[in-house]
């Protein structure tokens, strides 16, 4: 009996541990939300969304310059990175022989787990390194990163159309290219949509990668490709290495603003990402 | 119109279309995949090729050296080395335990409705950019580590010397490490989930009824199964702190020492070149840079490979999930 109660004490233990891990990781993030969310808070204005930096040293100023720069470097990172990926992925899933599938999908692995500071060093030694920081060159370095997030989602739910789908149009008489373009391209375009927009939130809040390429910025809204542009994480990275406190409340409501942005992105693109799936396996 | 010849000049043509869009869209497709490749090897090209007159001038003896000193003209990687195999092996420690905890819990506790949600939760926790964390971490988690986490791990367990004298900025390698670890347990905690989930139910019934306790039937049908995927996304974590480079560059301090005590100020290979950012003043010290980052590249590598091949070739449940 004495037994028994102790497996069943141990039992509890381990329980009450494992429920107190994952409370701890809630809380962990309730508590980075609400300090970010109330220190933040204070600072959003109309005027942080309508003004760009102020000089350095002087008070008030937005960050509407870094806004724009961002929505740039993301755009222009999406259009260089999605294209890729679902190319990638239409070939590993319809086209490549099994031992060639295995050897790219072993390099994508590998190009998603680099450290993004090596893609960001890469793109300065490629792009930078004898030329000067750009817009082209911090989207370039956000696009390696993208890639291979667009490529595993595509590759996802190009394998989740069914079987029977691409066989009656083969045995119909389509030939492959219109099956993979008329057919299962367009059954599986929720399904990219979702992995595309996981890729924005993700390069949205890249850092690493933008310091090399695009972080000597100037104060004023910025929409030439060919010079820096200002942005999000690196106006937060700057700010929260400066002492003055002024700069720090910038700081805050600029991460809150990225903060909701990558969040909300995340949800939505989670939701969506279960309802097309469901559509898709019935 | 006698007999309908085998093959119409339009169908013909209909065929030739057919074959000729096949292979176009072979090649384009082949083209997109083939630039993943050739994007690999440019990276590690490029990283090499920019190191070489660090490379030439200190060789493998680099690696060892302890000085950074741009006007002196010497640079060696250790103490960033240090950096990195220290604050990623503390972060790997607290995160591990932890992660396969809440993992367990999703997978085997959690009341349906919860499971989602706190799931949901700590994927959350993976989303949040390293900036954002970075600047909580060197805002609030820092000072209050150095207030009161590190006073009272010095008064209970100073004996260690591990545990040195707090201090009073918050930034250090600790500060690091604890940033670390709420990085890398969402990402090895939704792996262990998957892996729990994939654990066949007849397994764990088999257990149940011949039984068990749910933590016997735990320890000994679902970690025994899981092992080598576990281990694979505990590596796969290393790699992520291993490469972290913004947050850990907010929150670490900067510095060049080597010791025992985890909290004074340090650098990782990562949070150096991040720090260099605005240029750096030498063509020797950009290229000792990039020497830095190949030792990283190389570590990066390295995680990501093993933590693939285990999951490729040692994971019994790979083939059985659906």
């Amino acid at each position: 009996m004495s037994r028994y109660r102790r497996r069943r004490l141990v039992n509890r233990t381990m329980e009450a541990l494992a429920t107190v891990a994952a409370l701890l990781a809630v809380v962990v993030l309730a508590i980075v939300v609400v300090s970010v969310a109330r220190r933040g808070g204070g600072a959003i204005s109309w005027d942080l969304f309508t003004k760009p930096q102020a000089l350095f040293g002087q008070p008030g100023g937005g960050i509407a310059n870094a806004l724009v720069g961002t929505a740039l470097l993301v755009l222009l990172a999406t259009a260089m990175a999605v294209p890729v990926g679902v190319l990638t992925a239409v070939y590993l899933t319809e086209f490549a022989p099994r031992r060639l599938a295995l050897g790219i999908q072993v390099v994508l692995d590998v190009l998603a787990g680099l450290p993004t500071i090596v893609i960001g060093i890469f793109v300065y030694a490629l792009l930078v390194i004898g030329h000067v920081q750009s817009g082209f060159a911090g989207a370039f370095a956000l696009a390696i990163i993208m890639l291979p997030l667009v490529a595993r989602a595509t590759q996802e739910v190009l394998m989740l159309v069914p079987g029977t789908l691409r066989e009656a149009s083969l045995a119909l008489g389509v030939r492959r290219w219109r099956t993979v373009v008329g057919i299962i391209l367009p059954s599986s375009v929720g399904g990219i949509l979702t992995g595309t927009v996981l890729a924005v939130a993700r390069a949205a809040g890249e850092t690493a990668p933008l310091l090399f390429t695009s972080s000597i910025f100037a104060n004023t809204v910025q929409t030439d490709v060919t010079k820096a542009l200002p942005n999000i994480p690196v106006l937060i990275f700057t700010y929260s290495e400066q002492p003055d406190p002024a700069l720090h409340e910038q700081a805050w409501a600029a991460a809150l603003v990225l903060m909701a942005f990558v969040l909300i992105a995340s949800l939505a693109a989670k939701a969506f990402f279960y309802r097309s799936r469901k559509k898709l396996t019935g | 119109m006698s007999a309908v010849p085998t093959t119409s000049p339009l169908q013909a043509r209909r065929r030739f279309a057919g074959r000729f869009g096949d292979l176009v869209l072979h090649g384009i497709t082949l083209a997109g995949a083939l630039s993943c490749v050739v994007l690999v090897g440019a990276i590690v090209w490029k990283i090499l090729a920019l190191s070489r007159d660090s490379f030439d001038r200190f060789g493998l003896s680099f690696v060892t050296a302890q000085d950074w000193d741009p006007v002196k003209h010497v640079f060696g990687a250790l103490p960033f080395i240090y950096g990195t195999v220290v604050s990623s092996l503390v972060a790997l420690v607290l995160a591990t335990p932890l992660a396969i905890a809440i993992g367990l819990y999703l997978s085997e506790l959690a009341p349906r409705g919860v499971r989602g949600v706190v799931g949901s939760l700590v994927e959350l926790l993976a989303a949040i950019p390293s900036v954002v964390l970075g600047l909580w971490g060197i805002l609030v988690l820092g000072p209050f580590l150095a207030h009161h986490v590190e006073p009272w791990l010095h008064r209970t367990l100073g004996f260690i010397p591990l545990f040195g004298d707090p201090q009073q900025t918050g930034q250090g390698l600790f500060t690091a490490a604890v940033i670390l670890t709420i990085m890398i347990v969402p990402i090895v905690a939704s792996i262990s989930r998957e892996l729990f989930l994939g654990v066949p139910r007849e397994l764990e019934h088999g257990a149940l009824a011949l039984g068990a306790t749910r933590w016997e039937m735990v320890r000994g049908v679902i970690l025994p199964a899981t092992r080598s995927g576990i281990a694979a996304a505990v590596i796969l974590g290393l790699g992520r702190a291993v490469g972290e480079a913004i947050a850990v560059t907010q929150v670490i301090g900067g510095g060049t020492r080597i010791g025992w005590s985890l909290f004074p100020p340090a650098d990782t290979l990562a949070s150096k070149i991040a720090s260099n950012y605005q240029g750096a003043g030498s063509g020797l010290e950009t290229s000792s840079l990039l020497y830095l980052a190949a030792i990283l590249l190389a570590l990066g590598l390295i995680a990501n490979l093993v933590a693939q091949i285990i999951v490729r070739r040692f994971d019994p449940l790979r083939g059985a999930r659906p």
